[in-house]
């Protein structure tokens, strides 16, 4: 069982009260992007064995929407934070970094 | 056990910024109790507030009151940026009454009931099996439990059922001497 902490209401909320809205930091193009840029964003989502950012909707809570770092083989959360952002906070990166010394978010992203 | 319906209730939802003092004071000159924080429920004998999500709190009202609490907050709130709604028929509201609420509740809900988490005041927004479902404890023999009207009859069946079969014994009242609150 999956649980997650929404930081939006300060809860510790099971799986089932909420839905997954897929990869995290996506960056929007616009209208004058390539199509080949525009298809990547639309449509090529990552898939890793290992650390992954999510989106999360907490649908049957408050409502809003989420992030959550997380290994999607071990189903170890690092953190979940604020959706207003493009990046991972600083905290998120350091303790992903010090559990997976081979990972960094730069080489992520 | 008693599982009811507790008829018609005035329900208000109020979404803005909930740190202007302005809010919060109509909020709660309408309804006579203190504005509730993250996760909490302020419920008296027929008004309260409710933490619905960081911009929406819930207020309740005898149901008659209804539109002229939400003319009153047009009128109070005149100048901030808000959005009040009479959504009184929208929901309804089941009372679940007796020595085991808690364990009604959490055969229902993935929700942690246990007194150290759960306790009078405390506001939780889940699901009932599986419909949306959102809860507030009265006191420890009574959980106010609101759904969508439109699915009030299969959380109704729901709570009669787990009412029915008794208590399991994972939440004992010995517990109870160290709830918060």
């Amino acid at each position: 069982m999956l649980m997650l902490h929404c930081p939006n209401c300060g809860r510790d909320v099971d799986e089932t009260d909420l839905h997954a809205g897929g990869e995290a930091h996506l960056r929007r193009e616009g209208a004058e992007a390539s199509a080949e840029a525009f298809e990547d964003y639309l449509f090529m989502r990552k898939n890793p064995k290992g650390v992954h950012f999510e989106r999360w909707h907490h649908t049957f809570g408050c409502g809003k929407w989420f992030h959550a770092a997380r290994d999607t083989a071990t189903l170890e959360v690092f953190g979940t934070y604020s959706a207003q952002t493009s990046e991972p906070p600083k905290e998120i990166i350091d303790r992903i970094a010090e559990k997976r010394p081979n990972w960094s978010w730069e080489s992520d992203t | 056990m008693r599982v009811r319906e507790t008829g018609l209730r005035g329900m208000i939802s109020l979404r803005g910024d909930l740190s202007d003092t302005v809010l919060r004071t109509c909020a709660t000159d309408l309804t006579g109790v203190a504005f509730p924080q993250a996760g909490q429920a302020m419920v008296g004998a027929d008004k309260g507030l409710v933490w619905m999500s960081p911009d929406e709190i819930l207020i309740l009202a005898p149901y008659s009151d209804a539109q002229q609490t939400v003319d009153m907050i047009q009128e109070r709130l005149k100048g901030i940026h808000f959005l009040a709604t009479n959504v009184s028929d929208a929901r309804s509201v089941i009372a679940v009454e007796g020595p085991f609420v808690r364990e009604v509740l959490a055969k229902l809900a993935p929700v942690d009931l246990h007194p150290h988490a759960f306790a009078p005041g405390s506001f939780y927004r889940s699901r009932l099996g599986q419909v949306a479902a959102a809860f507030w404890m009265r006191d420890d023999e009574n959980i106010e439990v609101m759904t969508f009207r439109s699915t009030a009859a299969y959380a109704f069946g729901l709570l009669a059922k787990a009412a029915e079969g008794g208590a399991v014994g994972h939440l004992v009242s010995d517990d109870a001497g160290d709830a918060r609150g």
